[in-house]
């Protein structure tokens, strides 16, 4: 339990740490005045001033559940030691309570609203703990690894660096790779017109470009027309939006937005992310003062939900491991897709095991809500905070799951070190690999 | 004594209706113009109807996830805000003072009846008292705020059952009584027992956000 009360002096951060260094009361006053006050309003105070104490959302969360129920890792507990202390003496706090605000708003909570539908109120929790986040922006004491993605976004609209020219040799690398499998396949690039905008997070050119290759072949097979821009705005990933660097925020989902218009397609249809979702359908576009996208945006399961349920891609041999499905808090409980995941997985798999919680009650990854881009400092916090996962995972192994399906970015990585660490023994796939391998071709 | 009673009864049950009323309009305004003032998308998403959906999930107990694996709490907690809100519309010597009043009546609570349901009011600030000291995670959270609000809340139970039950000589214990739910009607839109309207709120949003927006249940 006391491993949680850092001493001042020990590192926790270096963007956490040289950010502190810097401050002085009058910015953190400052700070915290100008977001409680003014960027706030009547949501944040109708929020504090309803809880009454009760507690019962402690048991909505994986860090607390996973961390012997240690009251401070509840959600209420991370906004009592946030917002209540900053809220009460006005901004006046000193620059230790901030660089714990940042620790606890930034690597033990995902932001994921399972505590949501824990509170008998419905107080968004994750809504608070994003709130001290923008705080942390404004003071600049962000994590590292996450403040350097928010940078990589601001001066490539990209999340990891990749270059204009390094974005397009990719796709045509993966083109060329996939016509020795489909000699008349196309990436097709800047098509005006076409159906449908495809569009990925960074990592996938960076480094799992198979993924491209994959999704590539889907659309081939299917017969879809589809395109890819060769200019900024292909990636549709907004670690800004985590960073609580709003203005970022809206830049890369203007230029997203702006890409898919300018190419005049029908939908944008974007790949097993769920971080992206909830930047297109609930911040980014909010922020931007769309109530909805301003273009349709279909997230990958309702696009492969599509294709098998009209049948224009068939299953040639269903996958026969017994596959177990974890739903990504950003497209389940925040976008209501896991029926259609649970179609997917039934039309493409032999036999799915059910994982307990699940739908819009599964636990969360620990990955999600930018933990994972906080980087190496903080990968025992959320591996060892999410010891309830893997008890749920070997739950699901015990009654013969043998894969698990993660369609979504974060969920995936941050279920890759939870299974090495615990030895739970799972495969962990995306929809699209499963497709990729059972579907007819040609 | 007597003139103090007919001044507790009279002006000062006006003077604490009048700031219990009052009070939440106020907040209930002030809230809707602060909606509107900072964050007027709220009324872009807000329905109807996946307001309601919310709201009557959380009103039936066992409805919601949340419900069904906290049993206890929830049978308390039904228990003492029904108990809470009926018992002192529908105990007969209140409806007397309303008819002597102005003259209007309704239907009265048994006495025996009202008496159970007075205990389980005081008997659910014991438990959520208890309930904050002995768990963890609630314990975390509570600071005197919180003992006092459920001391403001069962003051006035106490105390009337008490005075009904005439354990005291004289009418000091009426007094107390009617002074004690005096303080807690004015109270309750300047503490956070101002969950009993914003409460409303709050849940209704989170429907309308989860019905509208995310389409997945919060409940």
């Amino acid at each position: 339990m006391e491993e949680n009360q850092k001493p001042n002096h020990e590192k926790l951060d270096e963007g956490i740490d040289f950010g502190v260094s810097r401050l002085t009361p009058e910015k953190i006053e400052a700070a915290i005045n100008a977001v409680f006050n003014r960027e706030t309003g009547a949501r944040f105070r109708a929020y504090v001033e309803t809880c009454i104490h009760c507690g019962l959302c402690a048991d909505a969360c994986h860090f607390y559940l996973s961390r012997d129920k240690d009251p401070r890792f509840s959600p209420a507990g991370k906004v009592k030691q946030t917002v209540w202390p900053m809220l009460k003496a006005k901004g006046k706090v000193d620059a230790e309570m901030i660089r714990q605000a940042a620790r606890i708003a930034h690597t033990e909570c995902n932001l994921c609203k399972r505590c949501a539908i824990y509170c008998p109120f419905g107080i968004d929790i994750a809504y608070l703990m994003s709130m001290v986040r923008r705080v942390i922006h404004k003071l600049g004491a962000t994590p590292l690894y996450l403040q350097d993605t928010a940078h990589s976004h601001a001066a490539t609209m990209n999340q990891m660096w990749v270059k204009g020219d390094e974005w397009i040799d990719t796709l045509q690398w993966q083109e060329e790779e996939a016509r020795a499998e489909f000699p008349s396949l196309r990436i097709p690039l800047e098509v005006e017109g076409a159906d449908i905008m495809y569009s990925v997070i960074a990592p996938e050119p960076k480094f799992q470009a198979q993924l491209i290759y994959q999704m590539a072949a889907i659309m081939h097979t299917a017969g879809v027309r589809w395109t890819m821009p060769a200019t900024m705005g292909w990636d549709n990933s907004d670690m800004a939006m985590f960073s609580g660097d709003n203005e970022i925020m809206g830049r890369i989902k203007r230029a997203h937005f702006d890409t898919a218009a300018r190419l005049r397609v029908k939908r944008i249809v974007m790949g097993e992310c769920g971080h992206a979702f909830r930047s297109v359908y609930d911040m980014g576009n909010r922020w931007l003062g769309w109530a909805r996208p301003p273009i349709p945006i279909v997230h990958a399961i309702e696009f492969y939900y599509e294709l098998l349920k009209s049948g224009r891609l068939r299953i040639a041999r269903k996958y026969e491991k017994p596959v177990t499905l974890h739903d990504p808090c950003n497209v389940s409980r925040g976008a209501g897709l896991h029926e259609m995941a649970r179609y997917v997985a039934d039309q493409i798999c032999e036999q799915v095991v059910e994982m307990h919680p699940n739908r819009e009650y599964n636990y969360c990854c620990a990955a999600g809500g930018g933990v994972i881009n906080c980087g190496p400092p903080f990968k025992n916090t959320r591996v060892l905070g999410n010891k309830i996962k893997a008890e749920q995972l070997f739950d699901a192994k015990s009654r013969g799951a043998q894969t698990m399906i993660a369609p979504c970015h974060n969920c995936h990585s941050g279920l890759h070190d939870i299974v090495h660490h615990y030895e739970v023994g799972l495969e962990i796939k995306f929809f699209g690999d499963i497709i990729y391998e059972c579907m007819e071709k040609e | 004594m007597h003139a103090l009673y007919e001044w507790v009864a009279g002006p000062l049950t006006w003077v604490a209706f009048a700031v219990f009323v009052i009070g939440l309009v106020f907040r209930l305004v002030q809230v809707l113009v602060m909606v509107r003032k900072t964050e007027p998308f709220i009324f872009t998403y807000m329905s109807w109807k996946f307001s309601l959906r919310s709201i009557g999930r959380w009103l039936v107990p066992f409805a919601t996830l949340r419900w069904r694996t906290s049993p206890v709490m929830t049978v308390a907690t039904f228990a003492f805000h029904l108990c809470l809100l009926v018992t002192p519309v529908f105990v007969l010597s209140h409806i007397v003072l309303w008819d002597e009043a102005w003259g209007v009546q309704w239907w009265a609570l048994p006495d025996a009846v009202a008496d159970v349901m007075t205990v389980v009011v005081i008997a659910g600030c014991l438990f959520f008292a208890g309930r904050r000291i002995v768990r963890r995670e609630v314990r975390f959270l509570t600071d005197a705020s919180d003992y006092f609000l459920l001391a403001l809340t069962a003051a006035p139970f106490v105390t009337g059952f008490l005075a009904y039950h005439q354990v005291t000589q004289g009418a000091g214990m009426t007094i107390a009584h009617m002074i004690s739910g005096q303080v807690l009607l004015a109270a309750i839109p300047f503490t956070r027992l101002r969950h009993m309207l914003l409460g409303w709120l709050t849940r209704a949003y989170m429907g309308s956000e989860f019905g509208g927006v995310r389409r997945a249940r919060d409940y």
